[in-house]
């Protein structure tokens, strides 16, 4: 379980978000969308433990624990894995390599043995086929030269591939066609499972149309100013964010 | 630099060749020029990042031959055991000397004709003569001037004309003595369409410190090929110059691949001139060190049309090390049509550690395509977080990002057991943790 309270970051002693309290049970998925600048991407950055925000105040617990006393890579060992909105190139690193490093960075954590190389390979195979890759980008370096789209494939492989239990996807529908995002929301929907939840940023509405929240939540100016479930994202495409801005403006005390 | 004079007259009738006046008068020219420029020194433009002036507080005598192989200590075997590859032909310099026992001339195959220069300058010496110093500029600094009066032996290596060696030559330098010089000559002669792959190793045992001045004189005839590797893992005391001047005819091929890592100060030259049509391609990695100095000057000479030029240079430096790159193209007034391109980009792992890298395109003709590019830097913030939020801890992303960013340049070694050789190198010089050669 995920538990945001009363989330207060900056960036540069600029205050982003203002109060932030959300809950995220194991199942569930929730949708946090809003205009730009609404403060979604820091949610998902402080969430992974990226450098340069500060918590000002509030807390989020995962699992009972402290999250953000831990470490990004700690985070990921414990099973929070982000999606990235802009996927990092790495030349040299192959991503066959990637992901065997982090694998087993984690199973370590988890107390399991490496997994062979025979075994390594069968299960990374059956996972590329879930995102339809070829097996040649197994090969090449870490989204050197991919595409927009093979990108953000790539970014659901290493989730198939990490078996999180707190998937943050941030903005992946972004640049992305019908056509792979399809294949992203299949690739997403296979993964649901009991006891894993996820996070959805996103602008647009249509990710949604694919990936079914169970709550969606309106975030402007740094906070919550809306929740409910599906229905409020269609409600979003219809009247667009200038209504949200508006009921924002008139709660802020 | 009377000690040098001094040393000269004592030493010069011992010097192969010395009962031939074209030799003598070429060892004459080369002290000459040795003894009016002294050692370079930082004033010079072309060493301005680099101060070999710890190498002028000694005197460095050329390292006379090993006498017998009972003076080989067990450290030449464990380099060789080290460095040897497999299925090449073998040439082996113990000091600068020829080593008839250690190399495996027997085995080249004809035409191919491998030998020593010492040996040749009393059997044949106007197959040197006919060689030696054709590739030199006549403003050659105070070094090269050095190995031209004290060089005492070398490798001779002639490909004729059509000739393609099937497995690549290697030659290895092994230093043993402390505070003598090695000074060798080395020529190499490609005939028309000929090809031949040359792996280089300069090596001496850690701790060891010792003057290396080796120069190398390379011409690879029209349309020949000369694929050339070079490994500098000189000992950590040593220093290190090392020069190779090309020229390549029409549609002459020359590709050179640098592996800089070893000595306490290292200077490499790698000087081309193309002729029409040729190509050129030079691909470098140097690493640093604690204190150590590692300088790369390369020059790129277009003197006819059509030729094609691509540099592409990366240095790591660590601690206080400090690394130069100095890469000059000039494109003369009739080289038209000329492409040339040059890439230098370096990685500073600590505050301490420096490079300085200075491009330079001199452009005299109209109808070219010429590009350059140089960056310094540390790792990406934003890689980092990117292998960090996928489990892998701060310091193996680190290392793994670094490994990538040299071993990028290894991987464009076209021979496996060199590439291998390299990148255990490589490994061997960076902390482990995250890098998993059997991922690779």
């Amino acid at each position: 379980m995920l538990k945001i309270e009363n989330l207060h970051v900056s960036v540069e002693d600029k205050p982003i978000l203002k109060g932030i309290s959300l809950t995220v049970k194991p199942g569930e998925v929730h949708a946090i969308m809003g205009p730009n600048g609404s403060g979604k991407s820091t949610l998902s950055h402080i969430l992974a433990g990226r450098d340069g925000y500060r918590v000002t105040s509030g807390s989020v617990s995962y699992h009972g624990q402290d999250l953000l006393a831990m470490a990004p890579e700690q985070r990921a060992r414990e099973g929070v894995f982000l999606a990235f909105q802009y996927p990092v190139e790495i030349p040299g690193v192959s991503n066959i390599y990637l992901l065997k490093a982090a694998l087993n960075a984690i199973r370590k954590h988890r107390g399991l043995n490496e997994l062979d190389a025979m075994d390594f390979l069968t299960m990374i195979k059956s996972k590329v086929k879930l995102v339809e890759m070829d097996e040649q980008f197994l090969y090449r370096a870490v989204n050197e030269g991919f595409s927009g789209g093979e990108k953000k494939r790539n970014e659901i492989l290493q989730m198939a591939v990490l078996e999180p239990h707190l998937c943050i996807l941030d903005e992946t529908d972004s640049g992305l066609d019908i056509d792979a995002l399809k294949i992203v929301s299949d690739g997403v929907n296979s993964l649901r499972a009991p006891d894993r939840f996820f996070i959805l940023v996103t602008h647009y509405q249509r990710l949604l149309d694919h990936i079914k929240p169970d709550f969606v939540h309106v975030l402007a100016h740094g906070r919550i100013v809306k929740s409910g479930g599906p229905e409020l994202a269609l409600d979003l495409e219809s009247r667009g964010y200038g209504w949200i801005d508006q009921a924002s403006l008139e709660a802020r005390p | 630099m009377n000690a040098y004079l001094q040393l000269f007259d004592e030493i010069a009738p011992q010097l192969p060749g010395s009962h031939r006046p074209l030799m003598q008068f070429a060892r004459g020219a080369a002290l000459a020029r040795f003894s009016a420029e002294g050692f370079p020194s930082p004033r010079e433009e072309e060493w301005r990042y680099t101060n070999i002036s710890p190498i002028e507080k000694k005197l460095f005598k050329p390292a006379p031959a090993v006498a017998a192989a009972t003076e080989l200590n067990g450290a030449v075997d464990e380099l060789l055991e080290r460095f040897g590859l497999a299925d090449t032909d073998r040439v082996v310099l113990v000091n600068g000397h020829f080593s008839a026992a250690l190399s495996r001339l027997d085995a080249i195959p004809e035409p191919l004709f491998v030998e020593s220069v010492g040996h040749l300058l009393h059997s044949d010496p106007e197959r040197v003569e006919s060689l030696i110093n054709h590739n030199l500029d006549r403003n050659a600094h105070g070094l090269i001037g050095y190995n031209g009066a004290f060089f005492n032996d070398g490798v001779l290596i002639d490909v004729p004309a059509g000739y393609r060696a099937e497995r690549p030559l290697q030659i290895l330098h092994i230093a043993t003595r402390p505070d003598t010089a090695l000074v060798s000559r080395n020529l190499i002669q490609l005939g028309e369409n000929s090809h031949l792959q040359m792996i280089e190793c300069y090596l001496g045992p850690e701790g060891v410190g010792y003057l290396t001045a080796a120069v190398t004189e390379a011409a690879v005839g029209e349309q020949a090929r000369l694929d050339y590797y070079r490994l500098q893992q000189e000992s950590d005391k040593a220093y290190h110059f090392n020069g190779l001047y090309v020229r390549q005819d029409a549609g002459a091929r020359f590709t050179h691949h640098n592996v800089d890592f070893g000595g306490l100060l290292a200077r490499a030259e790698i000087h081309t001139e193309l002729g029409e049509g040729a190509e050129c391609q030079l691909t470098g990695l140097f690493l640093g060190r604690g204190r150590q100095h590692v300088d790369n000057h390369t020059l790129i000479q277009h003197r006819a049309p059509h030729g094609t030029s691509s540099e592409n240079y990366r240095g790591v430096l660590a601690d206080r090390a400090r690394g130069v790159f100095q890469g000059r193209i000039v494109v003369h007034p009739k080289a038209q049509k000329t492409q040339a391109d040059m890439s230098n980009r370096n990685l500073l792992l600590s505050d301490d550690a420096e490079v300085d890298t200075k491009p330079q395109l001199e452009i005299l003709a109209d109808d070219v395509k010429c590009s350059h590019g140089v960056t310094v830097g540390q790792l990406d913030a934003e890689s980092v977080f990117y292998l960090q939020s996928r489990g892998v801890d701060e310091e193996s992303a680190r290392n793994m990002l670094t490994f990538a960013f040299a071993n990028e340049m290894v991987e464009k070694i076209e021979l496996p057991a060199l590439k291998d050789l390299v990148q255990a190198q490589l490994l061997d010089r960076f902390p482990q943790s995250g890098i998993r050669r059997d991922w690779l």
